[in-house]
């Protein structure tokens, strides 16, 4: 009787100790669900829905405190691929956080720009070059079509234009879809 | 000469459809009037443009030199003068267009400087591939690889065997053919230079046994060589495949995502050997190919000998054909061609065929069904993959999974769709799902790229934050300092004040108290 409790107590202690040791020896830095929420965003950090940024919808999706259909340049995509992480049922896009909307480029109109910088200020991803009353010019590789310079422009020099397609990012279609009997 | 072969997966004997156009010699197309050279007729970078319209420009001249390691140089293909630069249609299963150099021909079809080779054994492999890599080759057999590259294997790779490719196991396709029949001592003149180039030990020339004038012109003109070895391989459609046809001379497979080249194998089409026989010999840079022009939209199918960038319209309309009578037009055999738009379009390095289907006589769509589950497709792969697998996951937007199937190993030759009761298109749900990949990959880049420069953004905005909030209480610091000087400076003139006050106080005690001693001592007198 007394043997067997010691024996447990020993064992109990012996796992407790090793669990212990195993929390401190791998632990693991920042909140894991957070980042892999955040590599399925687009990382347009438009804001659009309603977190300033990417990471932070991320951290409110993974607090529970937000829905994962709140992402319009994500779209479909994204929803079903946060609903695969989450184990959640996938939803339609939540249409007061927009529209989904096909990639489109920031392009500023550079005889009509004043070199007021309100852009440069506004882009999340520093795709604005210029400086202060010197024509400023998007940097079309690193646009992520987030819209949010456009609000700024006091003189409404900033259009977005849709991505143009060429021979390197053109893909073959789906087939139509044969019909089922 | 027998020699062991081995056997791949599946594989079909689609109807061949070549004695059409095999009935006779290759034939000179006449020099069009405008050429149109897109910049991107291979795979890699498309190439950097040297002319300006209006330039004039003589047969074999540089106008567009290799953009990287990847890329292949564009040469003059008659002379003339340079009319644009631009976009234009280029034949793509896109239908988009692409930058292209327009040349007005001026029909005297002069010749610029030629650099005749007159012994490649002089030269070293690599003085031999810059002169392939300048002369702007690619493979001809349709993939357009730059050439030189596989004649690159690196210091440390050792190639046993090269491997010259005159299968041509596509229907309708018979330019290889061709130029075995009528020109088989360019092709074994090309094959000693690769040898060379390569420092190959064995050399086969593989050719199927449907065609046995080219096998036995070939056979002659490699007599005189030991270590050639001409090989009659049995038809089989996709055997002019790469790996295949790897595995049938050698038993070897070709890895998964890996090059011939690691196991010691390289291949060239018999097209591609007799451009670097003709490159290295004549100092001729590539500006034409062997055409087949086939299909019931021409009254005379036959293989045309055109210069790059001749609109498909002019060849067709040589071999009796009315381009303006046609329902399809497709570059490429039929399994693995794909639809082009207009006949407008230039024939281009990678061009071995263009067939036409008049538009009354259009080969019948049957309607695609549900899929049955047969494993049709399964038996006819080539590549040992699970194709009908590789459509569920398509469908349902599993690409992952797709991937984890070894999709990327398909090489689109159409066997499936081919053996598929149901009709379904299969190649184009892989080619959509291998695009689908691809793109979704590249926007997961950008994405992380988008994301590495917010947070870099967010750590500069917090910084500057800091560094102004750094400066400002040092700024407060220094304040606080002075408020203390002045307190000081308050406390010593206080103190000054207090001691002059107390001097004067002290004056006005010794004062009074001299009065007081004054009075005091006068009042004891």
């Amino acid at each position: 009787m007394l043997s067997a409790i010691l024996a447990l107590c020993l064992l109990a202690l012996g796992l407790g100790l090793l669990l212990g040791f195993a929390a401190i020896r791998f632990k693991v830095e920042g909140d894991p669900l957070v980042d892999k929420i955040d590599a399925l965003l687009p990382q347009t950090q438009c804001g659009q829905c309603g977190y300033p940024g990417c990471k932070p919808y991320a951290t409110a999706i993974a607090n529970e405190n937000a829905e994962i259909n709140q992402c319009p340049p994500g779209g479909e995509t994204t929803i079903h691929a946060l609903a695969d992480l989450l184990d959640r049922e996938p939803k339609p896009l939540n249409p007061d956080n927009g529209e989904i909307k096909p990639k489109m480029l920031a392009v500023i109109d550079e005889q009509t720009c004043i070199g007021c910088t309100l852009c440069i200020q506004a882009c999340p991803v520093d795709a604005i070059l210029g400086a202060a009353k010197q024509m400023h010019t998007v940097i079309a590789n690193e646009c992520t079509g987030c819209e949010l310079c456009l609000p700024p422009c006091p003189v409404d020099c900033i259009d977005m234009v849709p991505i143009k397609k060429d021979i390197m990012t053109w893909k073959w279609s789906l087939p139509e879809q044969e019909l089922p009997e | 000469m027998s020699r062991r072969l081995w056997k791949f997966n599946g594989g079909i004997h689609p109807p061949q459809y070549k004695t059409e156009s095999t009935g006779h010699p290759i034939r000179q197309a006449d020099i069009p009037a405008r050429l149109i050279l897109p910049l991107h007729q291979h795979i890699g970078e498309p190439a950097e443009p040297l002319v300006q319209a209006g330039d004039s420009v003589l047969k074999g001249q540089l106008i567009a030199r290799a953009n990287g390691y990847v890329s292949a140089a564009v040469h003059a293909p008659t002379s003339g003068t340079i009319a644009a630069i631009g976009q234009y249609p280029i034949p793509h299963p896109s239908g988009l267009s692409a930058d292209c150099i327009i040349i007005d021909s001026d029909g005297e079809d002069r010749w610029g400087e030629r650099l005749a080779i007159a012994d490649f054994q002089d030269l070293s492999p690599s003085a031999l591939r810059n002169l392939i890599r300048e002369a702007g080759i690619v493979g001809l057999g349709g993939a357009g690889f730059p050439s030189y590259i596989k004649l690159n294997p690196g210091h440390d790779k050792v190639i046993k065997t090269l491997i010259l490719n005159g299968v041509e196991c596509e229907p309708y396709i018979t330019c290889d053919d061709m130029l075995m029949r009528e020109r088989a001592e360019q092709i074994i003149g090309g094959l000693l230079i690769a040898r060379h180039a390569l420092q190959a030990k064995e050399c086969l020339i593989a050719i199927e046994d449907n065609k046995p004038e080219a096998l036995a012109a070939v056979t002659l003109a490699a007599k005189e060589y030991s270590f050639i070895d001409v090989v009659a391989v049995p038809t089989l459609y996709p055997q002019g495949s790469e790996k295949q046809l790897i595995k049938v001379l050698t038993g070897k497979e070709v890895p998964s995502n890996g090059l011939s080249l690691q196991i010691g194998v390289v291949s060239l089409n018999v097209g591609t050997s007799a451009a670097i026989y003709k490159a290295i010999h004549f100092g001729e840079p590539l500006t034409s190919r062997i055409v087949t022009i086939a299909g019931n939209g021409v009254s005379n199918p036959r293989n045309l000998e055109a210069l790059l960038g001749t609109p498909m319209a002019d060849l067709i309309r040589q071999c009796n054909g009315q381009p303006e009578q046609l329902g399809r037009l497709i570059m490429g055999g039929p399994m693995m061609g794909f639809a082009l738009h207009s006949t407008d379009l230039p024939i281009i390095k990678t061009t071995n065929c263009v067939l036409t289907y008049h538009r009354e006589q259009l080969p019948v769509e049957k309607p695609a069904l549900p899929c049955i589950r047969c494993g049709a497709c399964m038996d006819a792969c080539p590549v040992n993959l699970l194709p009908q697998q590789l459509y569920w996951f398509t469908r349902s937007d599993e690409l992952d999974k797709a991937q984890d199937h070894d999709l990327f190993d398909c090489i689109e030759c159409g066997c499936c769709s081919y053996v598929c009761p149901s009709n379904i298109p299969l190649v184009q749900y892989y080619r959509y799902a291998k695009g689908e990949i691809w793109i979704r990959e590249r926007e997961r880049e950008k994405s992380e790229q988008a994301r590495k420069r917010f947070e870099f953004r967010l750590e500069r905005i917090d910084r500057r934050k800091s560094e102004h909030g750094a400066r400002r209480k040092e700024k407060q610091a220094v304040t606080k300092n002075r408020d203390d000087k002045q307190a000081e400076i308050q406390a010593a003139m206080e103190r000054a004040k207090q001691r002059r006050d107390e001097a004067v106080k002290n004056a006005t005690q010794w004062q009074t108290d001299e009065t007081t001693n004054k009075n005091g001592k006068s009042s004891p007198e």
